[in-house]
């Protein structure tokens, strides 16, 4: 479509908006099974009593706590059922605790729990190593199938990562020789 | 047990760890037969998560059979094949008491803007997940199904997430007999929700991904037009371009946080974090719907702010809906589209995979190797107990004849 003044295309809208309801390809399996909205299962949106539960309780047993576990500062207390899995522990463990200082509502309390994740990571390789356990980074990161099954990005990888190696251990050794 | 370990951003192994066991009354314990690896697993995986601790196990999709059950739980027993529903929920809050099972306030005591979910960090409950021999299912009374006879174990665990939340995105759309559907992603939620675009009655429906092999799956399964988005300059003026100039009735966001197209997106939300996660695939949505058009989104998205264009919801009187799915409330139809031949899920299965080589499966899903769109996981006890289920069948009948 040109932008010169004389030859300016003009366009009119008037579709009916029976127009602009489309047919359906022929042969769609199941086309329209759910055509009618108040019949599709999450109508309406909040629908009361709850169907398709077995609740046979007024009062929800309450969870013994045995590990660390931290609540948002935006509800008073616990839930009554939570997770245990991998209780917060060492500097990291120190670093959620200070974040859930802060509501959800506070980049701080993301911000210091993405940080905390990092902090957990190098955690983790010393807790393998002081266990014996040196970690398979190559593996770990799915090298064997990249060398199956995209060599080329492999060999392209493995350049990068040994040029970068390389330009490392280069600066490394001229600062070596500067002093 | 060997479970799947996360050990940092693109790393993680399968290793021993502790069986889960009863923590509350209504806890059971399943050993799990089949898990699958979700895109939003991919999100932990990338380290885009907050709070994702080292030694958490992900999988929120999973079925398998009870091993074990708590003192209060009254309606399964050791022995029950179930699918288990990503959400952990509790039956009697304000939101469960209201079928939003997805938010439910009384599992997950480190957000109350998030419900519980399994393995998906402690953002969302710290539970343990299912990439696992076993896993402790909280609220067993409330979560699990029992998986109908004539079910495939295949089948069943695409609907604990991937098919109901496809199912939900296409219904949140509130399409209208004849409406114009643009989906966006090509993964199996994006699938499923262009499927069921066409059973609530959509007149046409567009897929829009990057991956040529995706589109080509689905141009061919769900069957729908497809348009690749490195093909196109301008997304929103394409989709005018191809639905009269006015936009689509309904944009579903089927991608979430890892969207490609945009480099300021990608290098503001998935590099520096700037904002949680590139919403490039939001903001084409809200730009190529049609005024007064409604916007669905399961896609999903970190806890803090995007760059979106809201002055143009505005303008446009568009309608956004979003949810995590509430799985529970969508299964019984579900399971009538599949025992009618409507839905076979299992169809967008590419890739089965020991959990021995969780890493590898991790990186091929990842990576989009190998034309991978939906992988399985199957422990190492899974097998065995398959095949000891087979023999005492065999066995039974048998007997009967004798």
């Amino acid at each position: 479509m040109s932008n010169h003044p004389e030859d300016m295309t003009v366009y009119v809208e008037k579709t009916t908006p029976e127009e602009h309801q489309r047919r359906p390809p022929e042969g769609i399996p199941g086309w329209g099974a759910d055509l009618d909205p108040q019949a599709r299962p999450a109508y309406p949106m909040e629908r009361t009593p709850p169907r398709f539960i077995n609740k046979h309780w007024d009062d929800l047993d309450h969870q013994p706590r045995t590990v660390k576990v931290f609540h948002s500062t935006e509800r008073p207390g616990l839930t009554p059922v939570f997770g245990t899995a991998q209780p917060p522990s060492g500097l990291s463990g120190l670093i959620r605790a200070g974040a859930f200082r802060y509501s959800e509502n506070d980049l701080r309390h993301w911000l210091m729990l993405l940080f905390a994740d990092r902090v957990d990571v190098v955690e983790g390789i010393i807790d393998d190593l002081a266990h014996g356990h040196v970690p398979n980074f190559f593996t770990e990161m799915g090298g064997p199938a990249e060398w199956r099954y995209n060599r080329n990005g492999f060999i392209r990888k493995a350049f990068i990562a040994g040029g970068i190696a390389a330009l490392l251990l280069y600066a490394n050794s001229r600062r070596k020789r500067r002093t | 047990m060997l479970a799947m370990q996360y050990r940092g951003p693109y790393r993680v192994r399968a290793t021993h760890k502790a069986e889960p066991r009863i923590e509350h009354p209504n806890d059971a314990i399943v050993r799990v037969l089949r898990s699958c690896i979700c895109g939003s697993d991919l999100h932990l995986y990338h380290g885009l998560v907050p709070d994702t601790r080292v030694g958490h196990t992900f999988g929120h999709e999973f079925v398998g059979v009870v091993e074990q059950v708590g003192p209060s739980v009254r309606s399964l027993q050791k022995g029950d094949h179930v699918l288990v529903p990503f959400n952990i929920f509790c039956g009697t809050c304000f939101f469960c008491q209201k079928e939003l099972f997805s938010n439910c306030h009384n599992v997950n005591p480190e957000a109350t803007a998030i419900g519980g979910i399994y393995g998906y960090s402690h953002s969302t409950g710290g539970y343990d997940g299912g990439q696992a021999e076993f896993v402790r299912v909280p609220m067993a009374d409330i979560g699990p199904l029992k998986i109908p006879a004539d079910m495939s174990l295949d089948d069943a665990v695409l609907l604990t997430d991937a098919c109901p939340t496809g199912y939900q995105a296409a219904e949140m759309g509130e399409i209208a007999e004849g409406d114009t559907v643009v989906v966006f992603g090509a993964g199996p939620v994006g699938l499923f929700a262009a499927k069921s675009a066409w059973l609530m009655g959509a007149g046409r429906v567009i897929v829009v991904d990057h991956v040529e092999y995706r589109l080509e799956f689905a141009r061919q399964w769900v069957p729908c037009e497809v348009v690749n988005l490195k093909e196109v300059k301008d997304m929103a003026e394409h989709i005018k371009r191809m639905t009269d100039w006015l936009g689509a009735d309904v944009c579903i966001d089927a991608v979430g946080a890892e969207a490609v197209g945009n480099t300021l997106q990608q290098l503001t939300g998935r590099y520096l974090k700037l904002q949680a996660g590139a919403a490039t695939v939001l903001h084409w949505a809200i730009n190529s719907a049609r005024k007064g058009g409604n916007i669905s989104i399961v896609g999903v998205y970190g806890p803090t702010g995007n760059m979106v264009p809201i002055g143009n919801v505005v303008n446009k009187g568009l309608t956004i809906r979003a949810n995590q799915a509430s799985v529970k409330r969508h299964l019984p139809r579900l399971i009538e589209h599949i025992q009618a031949g409507r839905l076979k899920p299992s169809e967008v299965i590419t890739h089965r995979f020991p959990l021995e080589a969780i890493a590898d499966a991790y990186h091929i899903f990842s990576s989009k190797l190998d034309h991978c769109i939906k992988p399985v996981l199957i422990p190492p006890s899974a097998h065995a107990y398959e095949r000891e289920l087979a023999s005492q069948v065999q066995a039974q009948s048998q007997v009967r004849v004798h």
